[in-house]
């Protein structure tokens, strides 16, 4: 915690010295990955209960496999579609 | 020494040179048009075959393999024996989106024609005109009433469902159709480009070639996962297009 804090001192420091530009560049940066990164827990566990649920309702009756596997493509594409947001914010924030 | 690392801007990564100014001709349209062109030409060949051949064989047991699962994976499980008429439609937005995310890796395309935002827009607008259009032909104006107002549900919550029920029919869904397409190519696009240039950053950084043929090892791979992703966004567009046309035709369920 010691070094995370520090290195944030260090950057707090180097900050002064940078164009407005440059710190919006490193502010859309880290902000960048920290969207990612916390867009892609709820939908990451989302799809592993989901496909986890899918196959043991697929082992269970596996005469109903094929419309549980569908539904099961249908439910990773909306839970997706939230990870995908989070990963266009990531490249608005990093490169627009 | 990877401080050397020259990761390319996104201009570099997705913005093509143009024949004829801002809005002319660059390789993203050239890869839509052989993505259109592909499945018509194999088509044309196949049908050409079908008359002669008894039994089917190369491009037409190819081509009607496609039909067959847009038949029973996409219309059987998702609208029923009533879409059927639906399956020009989600078989051509099946293959389109499939061809267009295939070149992300050809070699020399190396780019899905779907990672810019224009081609997924197209279609989820398409999609979102031919449900609502299928919903008004076969319900009427009452389609919007019971998609608004969806019936059993008492008076008082209709000021909590409609809105719900308007923001997620027709606004979120073109959105995410959009979205979900447009974000998986260009994350894979991204993904391919962030291997490939790390692989030959680490090929002139002489101690650390060693671990180049891991970043290459995971190029190929991701190459195969890229494969894999560009057939399931295909099958999903076309799924969730069935899914939306079925809710339009039975909206009690």
């Amino acid at each position: 915690m010691s070094t995370l804090s520090h290195l944030a001192h260090t950057i707090a420091q180097q900050a002064e010295g940078l164009s407005v530009d440059d710190q919006k560049s490193i502010a859309g940066a880290s902000g960048a990955g920290m969207a990612y990164g916390l867009g892609a827990i709820g939908p990451g566990i989302g799809i592993g209960y989901l496909v986890g649920q899918a196959v043991q309702a697929m082992a269970r009756q596996p005469e109903s496999a094929g419309q549980v596997q569908t539904t099961m493509f249908l439910g990773i594409a909306f839970t997706e579609a939230l990870a995908l947001i989070g990963f266009v914010v990531f490249i608005l924030l990093k490169f627009v | 020494m990877l401080a050397e690392v020259k990761f390319p801007g996104i201009e570099e990564m997705v913005v093509w040179p143009s024949v004829g100014g801002d809005l002319g001709f660059n390789k993203v349209a050239l890869l839509s048009l052989l993505a259109m062109a592909i499945p018509v030409v194999w088509f044309l060949i196949a049908g050409s075959k079908a008359r002669k051949a008894a039994v089917p064989e190369g491009a037409q047991n190819l081509a009607e393999t496609s039909i067959e699962f847009i038949e029973k994976q996409v219309i059987g499980q998702a609208i029923g024996a009533d879409g059927m008429r639906y399956l020009p439609l989600l078989l051509s937005m099946f293959l389109f989106i499939f061809f267009g995310n295939i070149f992300g890796i050809l070699p020399t395309a190396h780019f899905g024609a779907n990672a810019r935002m224009a081609n997924p827009v197209l279609l989820a607008v398409l999609a979102w005109l031919v449900f609502i259009g299928v919903g008004v032909k076969h319900h009427g104006l009452k389609y919007f009433k019971e998609a608004l107002f969806p019936p059993g549900v008492p008076k008082a919550l209709y000021i909590l469902v409609t809105p719900i029920e308007l923001i997620s029919t027709f606004l979120v869904r073109p959105f995410s159709l959009a979205v979900r397409l447009f974000a998986n190519s260009l994350a894979g696009h991204i993904l391919l480009i962030t291997f490939s240039v790390l692989t030959a950053t680490l090929w002139s950084a002489s101690p650390l070639v060693a671990v180049a043929p891991v970043s290459f090892a995971m190029l190929v791979a991701f190459t195969g996962f890229e494969l894999m992703v560009a057939f399931l966004q295909a099958y999903i567009f076309a799924l969730l297009t069935a899914v939306y046309i079925g809710g339009a035709l039975h909206p009690a369920h």
